[in-house]
C-alpha cells in the first residue's frame, strides 16, 4: 500500500452509548469526541471495563451509538464493512478451515477468483511468517501463530483501518513482546490507520503515534498524548529519557482514572463484607 | 462457494432426499405382503424392500454420478498443490492401510474388553455367580444358532436384518431431513421459535412408544407407523441438538464474516452450518441410538417381522437361547449403525480429530 494515499480518518461526534431498557440506563460511552488519524497508529488505553470494547463495536458497525455519529474518511457509519477490520481479544479464525482457507475467507465472499486470492493468501501467509502452515487448522496453531494468521486475513482486504482490541491478551510474555515488535514492523511498512486498545501503559507508549487516555466508566477521552518518539521503534526506545516523561505524565492521568474505577467496585465489597459482618454478630 | 464444494454438498442432500423418500414406496402396502406362490414369505418381503431401493436407486443414479464428476474434476482445479500433496501422501498400498486399521492398539484392547465379557458370561453358571447364571451360556446360543432349526439357516432371520435396518434407515434419514433444517431455522430466528417451540416442547416428553397407539390407529399401514415412531425417537433429539449447536456458534466469528465483507447468505453457510456440524453429529449418534430402542419395542407390538419380532416371538415361544441371539443380533446392529454415524462425523469435522 503506497503511503500517498492514506485513509482511515475516523471522527467521533459525541457519541454516546446507553445499555438496558429506559428506567434502568446504564451510561457505558459519555459524549466521546475525538479523531483517529490516518496513517498512524493511534492506541486507546484506559483502565479495564471501562467501555473500549464498546466503544470499538460502534465504529466497527456492530452497534450503533444512542447519540452523535461516527464519521470515516467523512462518511458516516451504517453497519459492519470491510473498509474497517477488527482483531478481537480471542481469536476469531474459523476453526473449521485451514489458515489459508481462513485469509482467502475476504477475497472469497467477494468473488474474487479462487487462483488469484489463493496466490494472494500465499503472499501474505509468508509475509506473517507462517509459511508451511496454510494447511494446518488453527487448533493446530500456537496462539501466536493463530494472531498472525489473523493479521493477514484482516491485510488481504487492504482494510483502511484495523481496529485491534486487546489483540495480544491472553499470550505470554516472550510472545506478546515478538508480536509489539512484528505489529510495528507491518505498520512503519504498510501505514495503515490502526486504533489499538490496551490496558497496559508499556505497550501503549512503545506502540503508538498518538495516545487516548480514557477515563474510567462512563468512557471518554480523557487526554490526548502525542508519542513523539523516533520510528523506526525497537525495545531500545523503552529506556529513553523521552519514552520516561512520556510514561510519567500518561501514569498520572491514568492512575487517578484506575483509582476513581477500583473505588466504585471496592464500595460495593466493602458494604456486603459489612453487611455479612453484622447477621453473624461479629465482636458482638 | 467454489463449484466443487457445490457439487458435493448437493450429492449429499440429493443422496439424502432418496434414501429418506425410498420408504414412500410403501406408503401403500402391508408387510407380511402376500407372497406369490412358490416364494418364501420372508424372503419377498426382503425382496419388496430392496425393490424399493432399486427404484429410488435408478432415480438417483445419473444426478449422482454427474455431481461426482463435477466435484472430482474441478476440485483439481479449485483446491490447492499442498492439498492434492497431502492426499497423495495419504495413500498407502491397501493392504497396509487395511492391516493399520485393524491390527492396532485400540482394536486390540477392544476385542480384550468384549473377549472379557465372553468369558465372563461363558464361566458364569459353572462359576455360578448370581443372576448372570441363569443366562444360557454362549456356547449353547451359539449351537442354537447354528444348529439345524438354528435362526442362521432361517430366511426370517436375514430377510429380518434386512427389514429392521429398512426401517431404520427411513426413519432416521427422515429425521435427518426434517430435524436439521427445522432446528437451524430454529437456532436462527427467534420468532419461527417462538412460535412453534412450545409446542415441540409439550409433545417432546411424551416417549415415542406412547404414540404407537395412534400411530397404528392413523397411519395406513402398520409398516408406516413403526417408521413414523422410529422417526419420532431420531428426530427429538437431533433437533434439540441442532438449536444448541446454532446457539453455541461463537457471535464474535459471525461478526468478523461481516467485517470480512460477508453477507447473509455467507454467514449461514460458512460459518453457522460448519459450526452446527459437530451439534449435528452428537445427535445424530445419540438418536441412532433410540432409534434401535424403539424399533425392537415397535416390532414387539405392530410388526409381523423383523429382529424385535423375532426376539419376542422366540420369548413366546420359551427359546431362551434364540432370545438372546436376537439380542446379540440388535446390539452388533447397534454398534455398526454407530460406528458409521461416528465415521462419517469424523470425517465430515476433520478439524476436530487435531487436537
Amino acid at each position: 500500500m503506497p503511503a500517498g494515499k492514506v485513509e482511515g480518518r475516523v471522527e467521533c461526534r459525541d457519541v454516546t452509548r446507553m445499555f438496558g431498557e429506559v428506567w434502568a440506563r446504564q451510561l457505558v460511552v459519555d459524549g466521546a469526541s475525538f479523531v483517529v488519524e490516518a496513517g498512524k497508529l493511534n492506541v486507546m488505553v484506559g483502565p479495564s471495563g471501562c467501555g473500549k470494547s464498546t466503544l470499538i463495536n460502534l465504529i466497527a458497525g456492530y452497534e450503533e451509538p444512542t447519540r452523535g455519529e461516527i464519521l470515516i474518511d467523512g462518511q458516516r457509519v451504517q453497519g459492519p464493512g470491510r473498509d474497517r477490520l477488527v482483531v478481537f481479544q480471542e481469536t476469531a479464525l474459523f476453526p473449521w478451515m485451514t489458515s489459508l482457507e481462513n485469509v482467502r475467507f475476504g477475497p472469497e465472499v467477494r468473488g474474487i477468483s479462487p487462483k488469484e486470492s489463493r496466490q494472494e493468501a500465499r503472499r501474505l501467509l509468508e509475509k506473517v511468517g507462517l509459511r508451511g502452515f496454510e494447511d494446518k487448522y488453527p487448533s493446530q496453531l500456537s496462539g501466536g501463530m493463530q494472531r498472525r494468521c489473523e493479521l493477514a486475513r484482516a491485510l488481504i482486504n487492504q482494510p483502511k483501518i484495523m481496529l485491534m482490541d486487546e489483540p495480544f491478551r491472553g499470550l505470554d510474555a516472550m510472545t506478546r513482546e515478538l508480536m509489539q515488535e512484528y505489529l510495528l514492523r507491518l505498520f512503519e511498512e504498510t501505514q495503515v490507520t490502526i486504533l489499538f486498545v490496551t490496558t497496559e501503559l508499556e505497550e501503549a507508549i512503545f506502540l503508538g503515534d498518538r495516545l487516548f487516555i480514557m477515563s474510567a466508566k462512563p468512557t471518554s477521552v480523557k487526554m490526548v498524548l502525542d508519542v513523539d518518539l523516533p520510528r523506526p521503534r525497537d525495545f531500545h526506545v523503552l529506556t529513553s529519557e523521552r519514552y520516561a516523561e512520556l510514561k510519567q505524565v500518561a501514569l498520572e492521568a491514568l492512575y487517578e482514572e484506575a483509582v476513581k474505577a477500583f473505588a466504585k467496585g471496592s464500595k460495593a465489597a466493602y458494604d456486603l463484607v459489612e453487611a455479612f459482618g453484622k447477621r453473624v454478630g461479629t465482636g458482638g | 462457494m467454489s463449484l466443487a464444494n457445490a457439487a458435493k454438498w448437493a450429492l449429499v442432500l440429493w443422496t439424502l432426499i432418496c434414501v429418506g423418500l425410498g420408504f414412500f414406496r410403501f406408503a401403500d402396502t402391508t408387510f407380511p405382503l402376500n407372497p406369490p406362490p412358490g416364494v418364501h414369505g420372508e424372503l419377498h418381503i426382503a425382496l419388496q424392500a430392496m425393490r424399493a431401493y432399486q427404484y429410488w436407486g435408478a432415480i438417483w443414479i445419473a444426478p449422482a454420478a454427474a455431481l461426482f464428476l463435477v466435484w472430482r474434476l474441478r476440485r483439481e482445479v479449485d483446491e490447492d498443490s499442498a492439498s492434492r500433496r497431502r492426499a497423495v501422501e495419504r495413500r498407502q498400498p491397501v493392504a497396509t492401510r487395511v492391516r493399520k486399521a485393524v491390527f492396532n492398539v485400540h482394536t486390540l484392547r477392544g476385542a480384550l474388553g468384549v473377549l472379557a465379557i465372553l468369558i465372563v458370561w461363558q464361566l458364569a453358571q459353572p462359576l455360578g455367580i448370581p443372576i448372570i447364571k441363569r443366562i444360557p451360556p454362549l456356547s449353547e446360543v451359539v449351537s442354537r444358532f447354528f444348529d439345524d432349526r438354528g435362526l442362521f439357516w432361517r430366511d426370517k432371520y436375514w430377510a429380518g436384518w434386512v427389514i429392521s435396518l429398512f426401517r431404520i434407515f427411513s426413519g432416521f434419514m427422515l429425521a435427518l431431513l426434517i430435524g436439521v433444517p427445522q432446528g437451524l431455522a430454529w437456532g436462527i430466528s427467534r420468532t419461527m421459535k417462538a412460535v412453534s417451540f412450545p409446542v415441540f416442547e409439550i409433545f417432546r416428553p411424551i416417549p415415542p412408544l406412547a404414540f404407537l397407539p395412534a400411530a397404528i390407529y392413523l397411519m395406513p399401514t402398520a409398516e408406516l407407523s413403526i417408521i413414523f415412531v422410529i422417526f419420532l425417537g431420531a428426530y427429538f433429539t437431533i433437533v434439540i441438538n441442532t438449536i444448541n449447536g446454532v446457539y453455541n456458534v461463537d457471535k464474535s466469528m459471525q461478526r468478523a464474516a461481516l467485517s470480512l465483507g460477508a453477507r447473509r447468505g455467507d454467514i449461514f453457510w460458512r460459518i453457522i452450518f460448519p459450526g452446527t456440524l459437530p451439534s449435528i453429529i452428537t445427535g445424530a449418534t445419540v438418536g441412532m441410538g433410540i432409534t434401535w430402542m424403539v424399533l425392537v419395542a415397535a416390532e414387539m407390538i405392530a410388526g409381523r417381522s423383523g429382529i424385535g419380532f423375532l426376539t419376542w416371538e422366540s420369548y413366546t415361544a420359551g427359546d431362551i437361547p434364540q432370545v438372546v441371539v436376537g439380542m446379540a443380533s440388535m446390539g452388533v446392529g447397534g454398534a455398526i449403525c454407530s460406528a458409521v454415524i461416528w465415521r462419517l462425523g469424523v470425517n465430515l469435522t476433520p478439524w476436530r480429530r487435531l487436537f
